[in-house]
């Protein structure tokens, strides 16, 4: 399991053409996520971390572009598929969970047509069979009353239960690899850790690889097996979450760091 | 308070009078006294009497026959001409829109060309070459009158698909077309929807206007405007021939514009004074 490399990603750099000149985003970043295991991205607001998951799935809008680099995702560069190859891809072989759960769902639709809808999308099933695996991942991703929540709109959730919502949408299809760009920064505390363990569980049943991405030190330490440090759209520092947490070689990890020990 | 009860109460008289006219339009046989384009010449221009409340007209036919079957013809017009400009805007708006850049520059600068156009004179020309049918005048109006509800569109879908729930959509693998017909139009539709109803009423006036100059609707079928322009040259003996047709014209749109607005302050409480 733990032997494969499921995303390769090489070179990456993703660049902003702005009437003041090129912003570059992403200049250049190098990675790997092995497969089965949760591979985090930490950095401050605006680092790049972000654009460099939509970057991933090609979907960046313009002013911005990706200038270079290759996404190799098992055997293929995503960057190189044709539109209708790499929608296929989107939402089915990898998916995505986003930081606001609030903004993440249409308001004029309920939650159970939106996960239907994603299943539709990759899936040639009969609506029945559909409405049935979306209330199979409502109840695997813990929601109370799935049955409510289905028939429910995304403004009569809260906030937690949205952001499950938001998981079974993006497990519903079986991914092979789950991007969680920073997937608690929008809850409080409680529902946060209730967040992580409800991940902590997925991804032990379904062995999932992830990309975990978050400023957050503490959320990365607990979930990650390796992290990647970054800043202003470079990877500064990566390797397995012990080193980078107990004997960092750069000193930007340091002062992050130590920007969280202060904390607490 | 008062202010808005007044505006609810004038939007629900203006409902009202459209549900009737609506009304007269589906039932028109049932509700007519008399056949529209029956002439009885013992009854040449009669004032308005218990037999033909609205009086008659040169031919001896009964005006308020004649309005209950132009009713028909004034609100098929309206409806379909501006389903016409509505399908044709949404297309044009959403698909500008939403890819954006040289494909959005080109699509609107042939809307900024149509716009160029005196519409009017326009419809005219065209009426005037091909054959005044209310086929062809309802497919003229509806094909100059789209612009505003492609911009309407347009614009609304450049603020939407900014949403991140649009991004979460485009995650999950939708279709392009799928996103722009379940996600984003059915966002936007608001304001096109207030465009549509002050349409209807535009459209009505129009036809109106191309019947007043004999290039509309054809005798013997009546409409409003041809009832007008029958009227016109007895306006001096017989008041009824020209005043109820034009009433029904005006109450018609006013009832449209009040909709509309009543609309819009619905949709969009954001502008409420």
């Amino acid at each position: 399991m733990m032997d494969g490399t499921i995303l390769k990603v090489r070179d990456l750099k993703t660049h902003f053409q702005t009437d003041r000149g090129v912003v570059k985003a992403v200049d250049g970043v190098d990675f790997d996520v092995r497969t089965g295991e949760t591979f985090g991205i930490v950095g401050e607001s605006g680092s790049g971390k972000t654009l460099t998951a939509l970057s991933i799935l090609k979907l960046v809008a313009p002013p911005g572009r990706i200038v270079s680099g290759s996404v190799v995702f098992k055997s293929e560069d995503l960057l190189l598929l044709d539109a209708e190859r790499l929608r296929k891809i989107r939402g089915s072989k990898i998916s995505m969970v986003f930081q606001e759960p609030a903004s993440a769902f249409n308001p004029v639709f309920t939650i159970g047509y939106q996960i239907i809808e994603a299943v539709m999308a990759h899936q040639a099933v009969k609506m029945s069979k559909a409405r049935d695996l979306a209330m199979e991942f409502l109840k695997r991703a813990r929601i109370a009353d799935p049955a409510k929540a289905y028939h429910d709109y995304p403004h009569q959730l809260s906030g937690g239960a949205k952001q499950r919502a938001m998981i079974a949408m993006a497990l519903v299809n079986s991914p092979e690899l789950l991007i969680l760009d920073e997937p608690t920064t929008a809850l409080d505390v409680t529902i946060q850790s209730q967040i992580l363990d409800l991940l902590d569980e997925i991804r032990e049943r379904e062995r999932l690889s992830t990309l975990f991405i978050s400023h957050d030190f503490g959320v990365i330490a607990r979930m990650c097996d390796r992290v990647a440090v970054m800043r202003k759209g470079l990877i500064v520092e990566s390797g397995d979450k012990a080193q980078i947490l107990n004997d960092p070689k750069e000193e930007y990890t340091v002062s992050l760091l130590e920007s969280v020990k202060a904390l607490a | 308070m008062m202010a808005e009860l007044i505006r609810n109460r004038m939007a629900a008289s203006a409902l009202a009078f459209i549900i009737l006219m609506l009304v007269f339009a589906a039932f028109a046989p049932a509700i007519a006294p008399y056949n529209p384009t029956e002439i009885d010449t013992k009854n040449i221009l009669t004032a308005p009497s218990k037999a033909h409340i609205f009086g008659t007209d040169t031919l001896g036919r009964d005006i308020f026959s004649r309005i209950v079957y132009g009713s028909r013809i004034s609100l098929s017009i309206g409806f379909i001409a501006v389903g016409i400009a509505v399908l044709i805007g949404i297309f044009f708006g959403s698909v500008a829109g939403y890819y954006g850049g040289r494909i959005d520059s080109i699509m609107m600068r042939f809307v900024d060309i149509m716009l160029c156009f005196p519409t009017f004179f326009l419809i005219l020309a065209v009426i005037a070459v091909l054959e005044p049918s209310i086929f062809n005048i309802m497919v003229v109006i509806g094909a100059t009158g789209w612009m505003g509800v492609a911009r309407l569109i347009r614009a609304e879908i450049l603020t939407l698909k900014e949403r991140e729930y649009v991004m979460a959509s485009k995650v999950m693998g939708a279709r392009p077309a799928w996103m722009i017909v379940r996600h984003l139009i059915p966002n936007a539709i608001g304001p096109v929807l207030v465009s549509a109803t002050l349409g209807v009423g535009g459209a009505i006036l129009v036809e109106s206007a191309l019947s007043f100059l004999g290039i509309g609707v054809q005798p013997p079928t009546p409409s409003w405007g041809n009832m007008l322009m029958d009227g016109k040259s007895t306006l001096g003996v017989a008041w009824w021939h020209t005043v109820f047709p034009g009433l029904f014209i005006l109450f018609t749109v006013l009832a449209y514009n009040l909709l509309g607005e009543a609309l819009r302050d619905f949709l969009e409480p954001r502008l409420r004074r």
